[in-house]
């Protein structure tokens, strides 16, 4: 895997760490919640954008584009940072996130920027539209695939389980869903609200084919994507072991981050922080 | 009014595959020929009314035109928040079809009745709400239904529900349409209230009284040219709806007015702001709360002396 001196991966790794860079000053510029649970999908949708997805960002709207929904919308701001790197819009646009007038909210809508495809922001939306989407693709005979990324405190919505239970009924094939398992939630550890440290078990009984991995592995996330479907006639579930505000070792794992922003000299810290393993 | 809206359905998707009925596990009887003749585009999404809001917004940003179908407070409150942000929100043309509007599910209990729906309905925004008066109504409805570019709610009757329009009938959405036109009072009918409307209207006359006869079918948005025109010509408007009057059509008509500052002698006839915990079938409980064509009579003639 190289691309003249570098690696695919080197290459990968070094937008994760701009990408990243872009997610603090925005949240820095806005004073605006959820750092921690942005950071903690930036490799899931690095990899994704510029490794698996099926896109153009010339054409976004092409009728047989890969699909992706942010369920998990309050991690809107690495959905942005992402698009923007990708070409879907200019990068600059990225400044006014969360300001009075923006067209970048704080969760994404569906008629803001190019490449969003849907609004969220109320968790548990996500994976019916992405069964809905599935589903008539598969009506019309259609390839592309429908990507549904979800958090793990998501998991308690019932309306989850409910379109887990169609899903595999369906026998979509073409749909994946990635669990960002950052194992925090709003207001504690989510193993202390609700028992779910046996996700891969539930998801495996609601009939989909479920792989666990680490969710900072780009190596281990592009294998586990180009694998797709895990199973014939079974919707396919990452589980993505993840950290909570990865990348800035001062603000990793901590739940006081799911509303913090960074400080002027926060941030000074924080970039430093991130560019420290270059 | 579902055989209607059945039948009407199954005609249209013999024509046009991009349609779907997508149903939370009922229509037993009811979409047995859709389903037989039409497998591929029926789907029996289970319990899980949530999911099928949500299914039926993918579908459509695919540009599938999608019927969801339950009994109305499943359909509607049940699922809410997935027709608020997945529908509404994101401006997706899925028809929202609920039955067993006010008590045609009278016996079934409160659980069953729809009597709040509109209220809950109507605040949402980029969503078309349409009551049909009778079975024909429905199919004109249905029809025009798929022309629609935003979200809509069709609220049906139940069944037993007689015509009172002619087949040939040039019936709008967001147009009100006028059964019988007269005089003195308009009586104003939204879903199957229009039948009592008509039997009121019958029996004024013996006083003597000749009311205009309206369906007004489109709750939202409301037909504001019609409302002003009748404004200036009607003494006094009767809206009946077998619904909670104050949070209904009535009060979306009231709120046009004031707004408007059109001075009108207006009165609700409906439902109070109360659960209907009372057991019995839909014509009983339309006596009970003063919803039959002799109670309104009655009504509307005080209203008309005070």
């Amino acid at each position: 895997m190289k691309r003249g001196n570098k690696t695919v991966i080197e290459e990968l790794f070094f937008k994760t760490v701009e990408i990243r860079e872009k997610i603090l000053v925005m949240h820095a510029k806005s004073n605006e919640s959820h750092l921690g649970s942005s950071l903690s999908v930036v490799d899931i949708l690095t990899v994704l954008y510029f490794q698996i997805l099926n896109i153009d960002p010339a054409n976004p709207y092409e009728e047989d584009r890969d699909r992706f929904i942010l369920s998990k919308g309050h991690a809107a701001s690495a959905l942005y940072a992402v698009l923007a790197k990708r070409g879907f819009f200019q990068e600059e646009l990225l400044d006014s996130f969360a300001e009075n007038g923006s067209k970048l909210s704080v969760h994404p809508e569906r008629f803001s920027v190019p490449g969003i495809e849907v609004s969220t922001g109320s968790l548990g939306h996500g994976l019916s539209m992405g069964v809905g989407i599935a589903l008539s693709a598969k009506r019309d005979n259609k390839n592309f695939k429908t990507y549904v990324l979800m958090s793990d405190g998501e998991c308690e919505e019932g309306s989850i389980w409910e379109a887990a239970t169609s899903a595999s009924r369906f026998k979509l094939d073409n749909l994946i869903g990635i669990i960002d398992k950052n194992k925090w939630q709003a207001y504690d550890r989510t193993n202390k609200i609700q028992n779910l440290s046996s996700l891969k078990s539930k998801w495996e009984a609601f009939g989909w084919s479920c792989k666990e991995v680490n969710g900072h592995s780009l190596k281990e996330l592009i294998n586990c994507f180009e694998n797709i479907p895990f199973d014939i006639g079974k919707p396919s579930m990452i589980i993505a072991d993840t950290i909570k505000g990865k990348g800035v070792r001062e603000i990793e794992d901590k739940m006081e981050w799911h509303y913090k922003s960074p400080n002027e000299n926060e941030l000074k810290d924080f970039l430093r922080s991130l560019r420290k393993d270059l | 009014m579902r055989k209607a809206f059945a039948k009407k359905l199954t005609e249209l998707v013999s024509g046009n595959k991009n349609i779907y009925l997508l149903t939370g596990d009922l229509g037993f009887s009811v979409f047995d020929e859709f389903k037989e003749k039409f497998p591929d585009n029926f789907i029996n999404m289970g319990v899980s009314e949530a999911n099928m809001i949500g299914v039926a917004a993918g579908m459509a940003m695919r540009g599938k035109q999608v019927f969801v179908y339950s009994i109305i407070p499943f359909v509607t409150f049940r699922c809410l928040e997935q027709i608020r942000n997945d529908l509404c929100l994101q401006n997706l043309p899925v028809k929202i079809v609920g039955v067993g509007e006010g008590v045609s599910y009278g016996t079934a209990g409160p659980t069953h009745h729809a009597i709040e729906d509109i209220g809950i309905m109507t605040s949402l925004p980029n969503l078309t709400i349409i009551s049909p008066g009778d079975p024909i109504e429905v199919e004109k409805v249905v029809e025009q239904s798929l022309n629609l570019t935003s979200p809509c709610y069709i609220r049906l009757g139940k069944s037993g529900e007689e015509n009172l329009n002619s087949p040939e009938i040039d019936l709008k959405i967001g147009k009100g349409n006028i059964i019988k036109q007269g005089g003195d009072i308009a009586i104003i009918s939204t879903g199957n209230m229009l039948s009592i409307a008509v039997k009121v209207s019958n029996i004024l006359k013996e006083e003597n009284i000749s009311p205009m006869v309206i369906s007004l079918h489109t709750i939202k948005p409301l037909d504001e040219n019609l409302l002003k025109a009748i404004s200036k010509t009607i003494k006094h408007i009767f809206v009946l709806e077998e619904h909670i009057s104050s949070c209904g059509l009535c009060s979306r008509i009231s709120f046009f007015y004031s707004q408007e500052n059109i001075k009108v002698n207006l009165t609700c006839i409906g439902l109070p702001d109360s659960f209907v915990y009372l057991v019995g079938k839909q014509d009983f409980l339309r006596e009970i709360y003063g919803l039959d064509a002799k109670r309104i009579k009655d009504k509307i003639i005080t209203e008309l002396r005070r």
